[in-house]
């Protein structure tokens, strides 16, 4: 059996990689694919501690978290096109009217 | 008994009130505001009178009154109390019946000045709080008439507003009286103090201080700490050396207040004070011994300086300084009733000599403005002669300079004798002070009769085109004068000593109040003098034969051979220059407090003021706007920069959960 600590790892992993992309990354979409990841990351988490601790509290949370990302994405989505419809582009670079 | 004694001083207090707030805009009528204010002292006036021949007639001499509790702090309970015994009843009718001469002379002086309606409140106002100081019968009720004077001599010193040398001479007297007050209350917190810590007896009550004042133990350190206090209090008010520069300068005011503030009342609270706490004073030798002194000396070198002054007002005011340093002198050598005595006497023909001098310079200025021409009026260089057109002025003048000099059977001559007599004699006097006082009654009668002769007699000096426009002044103004010159003659028959077969009888009257403390502490003509008449008899031939040879002299020098005082200016010159210059005190005390303590604000201004605290101030504002414009460079507009500092903070969280 694969051991619970490397379900956790792996979800630490999944989730700095996202982090990690959403802080980089100039387009607007693989932000969104970045953020994705790290909700699926926090998905195998409960999973894990789920079926580790035996409880099923775990595995209803992750439907909940599913339907939020599929929610945030249309939105997130519809968010983009006006960006793009404003400035022509979608690289986050490009929104930076609020600077000092 | 005397129910509404408290009616005495709030009298000129509604006064006040009435036309100081109504004045102005709804009672514009210069007889009207007049009128109210007179009306409230006579009315006052008469209530003492009443008081003082029932006192009079009555056994019990001491009275308290007390209207209601005022500070009821712990071990500080003082009350709304007034005190009437002898002392006070004998101040009120002074200070009441001088204040409602003075007041119906006003009427006529003030004609047409524009702040008539301010000039009246405050003269009643400064007749409150003169009333509540000589009527209170704790020290805390007498401080609130000692501070009021002193305000209301501010408010009429500096009665035209406009002349900045008004101005200046009201701060002046201000904060010299400040010092002085400072001192009196040093005094008096620490009598308290003393009293109520070491001995249990918390009061500022009169009567019980008096009680009470032998527990601080005669001679000692205590008591001598606190009279002295008393007296720096007393030489501020009373313009004593070393706080007497406010008075001369006080001469910038309308010469009605001169003659109330600066010659009968105001100045005569220190004697008062004395008087009122002698039996404290009583029990510090070393302390009468320096009252003594420093009324002898400021006798002496006020009299000096009034040799040189050619403005009449100055005359008067150095005359008065030096008559209060004989007050002072009566005070420190025992004789408690010669120092009220000369008080009353004083205070009736130095009103009389001011109020004549302002009727002169009032019938100059009508010369003057009649010709167009602005001299002087008050410089006796440009009087003379007249004595025949002004009759009423000029005998009334002379007879108060009489009295002053000390002619036999005046007021003065009573009072002064009396003086000299203790100053020789009493256990506490000395031959030496005996001399000083000797010497500056010769000086006075020589001044007063330069002042005399240089404005009544001789040539007339005034200019051709207004020397024929001088005309005697009003009723208002020579009943006044005519009233005090009378007083002034016959004031002094109350006290006709015993040697002259008189039965001193205000010697029996201040019994009451001073008797008692002389007795304890041995005040009294020494041993070896007491009934010794042709001693007193020599005293006081030899007192009448400096004050004849003063008038001679100045009436030789300055009738008969009127080219004596210049050669005598042009050979003493150096002399004359400082003394004409008052001895160069006034110099002095600005080199020693006034600009040291100007340049101490300037630095505290310039330097701390505006360089420290408004740097300070200053400098959080900047350092807060430095700050901020390095911190805005993190606000990029950037998301993924805010993304990042959210992943620090939260990173930083867990770290501090997991590991702190």
């Amino acid at each position: 059996m694969v051991s619970i600590d490397q379900y956790l790892v792996l979800s630490a992993i999944l989730f700095s990689i996202g982090t990690f992309g959403v802080l980089t990354r100039k387009n607007a979409i693989v932000i969104f694919m970045c953020i994705e990841l790290m909700l699926n990351a926090v998905n195998l988490t409960f999973i894990a501690l789920s079926n580790h601790l035996g409880n099923m509290d775990g595995q209803v949370f992750v439907f909940f978290i599913m339907t939020v990302a599929a929610a945030e994405a249309a939105v997130g989505l519809a968010l983009i096109i006006a960006f793009y419809r404003n400035r022509d582009s979608i690289a986050v670079d490009d929104f930076n009217l609020l600077k000092w | 008994m005397y129910d509404y004694l408290w009616l005495i001083p709030l009298l000129p207090l509604i006064g006040a009130l009435i036309n100081g707030l109504l004045g102005k805009r709804f009672i514009k009528s210069e007889k009207a505001i007049g009128g109210i204010a007179t009306g409230f002292m006579l009315l006052s006036f008469l209530l003492s009178c009443k008081y003082f021949f029932q006192m009079l007639g009555s056994e019990a001499k001491v009275f308290e009154q007390s209207i209601g509790s005022w500070i009821s702090v712990g071990q500080l309970q003082v009350n709304w109390e007034f005190l009437l015994d002898p002392l006070s009843a004998l101040m009120i009718m002074v200070v009441t019946g001088v204040g409602t001469l003075i007041h119906l002379y006003s009427i006529g002086y003030m004609h047409g000045e524009v702040g008539f309606y301010r000039y009246f409140s405050y003269l009643n106002l400064f007749c409150f709080a003169m009333l509540m100081l000589v009527l209170g019968g704790n020290a805390l009720v007498m401080f609130i008439g000692w501070e009021g004077v002193g305000l209301c001599s501010y408010l009429l010193i500096g009665y035209y507003m406009e002349k900045k040398s008004a101005g200046d001479a009201a701060k002046k007297a201000f904060v010299v009286n400040r010092v002085g007050d400072f001192g009196f209350l040093l005094g008096l917190l620490t009598l308290f103090w003393t009293l109520g810590s070491e001995h249990g007896v918390w009061t500022l009550n009169f009567v019980k201080i008096s009680e009470n004042a032998h527990l601080l133990g005669t001679g000692s350190i205590v008591v001598t700490v606190i009279t002295l206090c008393f007296f720096l209090g007393a030489t501020g008010k009373s313009a004593q050396l070393p706080l007497y520069t406010w008075l001369p300068d006080a001469m910038e005011g309308p010469t009605p207040v001169s003659a109330l503030i600066h010659a009968a009342t105001m100045v005569t609270a220190g004697v008062y004070m004395i008087g009122r706490m002698s039996g404290l004073f009583a029990m510090a030798p070393t302390t009468m011994m320096v009252i003594a002194i420093i009324g002898a000396a400021t006798a002496v070198f006020a009299a000096t300086i009034g040799f040189a002054q050619n403005d009449i007002k100055r005359v008067l005011a150095y005359s008065t300084v030096s008559q209060l340093g004989y007050m002072f002198l009566a005070m420190g050598v025992g004789a408690f009733t010669g120092g009220i005595f000369h008080l009353m006497t004083h205070a009736f023909f130095k009103a009389c000599l001011f109020l004549g001098s302002g009727s002169v310079i009032h019938g100059m200025h009508h010369g003057y403005h009649h010709a167009h021409l602005d001299d002087d009026a008050q410089d006796m260089r440009n009087m003379g002669g007249l004595r025949k057109k002004m009759p009423i002025t000029f005998w009334t003048f002379m007879l108060a300079t009489l009295a002053i000099s000390g002619f036999p059977l005046l007021s003065g001559f009573f009072s002064k004798d009396e003086i000299l007599w203790w100053t020789f004699a009493s256990t506490h006097g000395s031959w030496m002070l005996w001399v000083a006082g000797f010497l500056a009654a010769g000086m006075t009668a020589f001044y007063m009769f330069r002042a005399v002769s240089m404005t009544f007699f001789g040539e007339q000096r005034t200019d051709a085109r207004a020397k024929d426009h001088i005309p005697e002044s009003p009723w208002m103004i020579t009943l006044p004068l005519v009233i005090l010159a009378g007083l002034a003659v016959v004031g002094g028959l109350v006290g006709i000593p015993e040697v002259l077969g008189g039965s001193n009888a205000i010697h029996h009257y201040f019994q009451p109040v001073f008797g008692q403390a002389s007795e304890t502490y041995h005040i009294a003509i020494k041993e070896a003098f007491e009934g010794n008449h042709g001693l007193e008899w020599a005293l006081m031939i030899s007192s009448v034969l400096i004050g004849f040879t003063g008038i001679g002299l100045a009436l030789f020098m300055y009738i008969k051979r009127p080219d004596l005082p210049g050669k005598f200016t042009a050979k003493f010159s150096g002399l004359h220059k400082a003394v004409f210059n008052k001895w160069y005190v006034d110099e002095l005390y600005d080199f020693l407090f006034v600009n040291p303590t100007k340049r101490c604000g300037l630095f505290l201004w310039k330097g701390f003021d505006v360089c420290i605290v408004d740097g300070v101030v200053n400098g959080v504002g900047r350092v807060t706007t430095l700050v901020s414009s390095g911190l805005r460079y993190t606000q990029t507009g950037m998301t993924q920069h805010y993304a990042m500092w959210m992943v620090i903070g939260v990173v930083m969280m867990v770290g501090f959960y997991i590991f702190g």
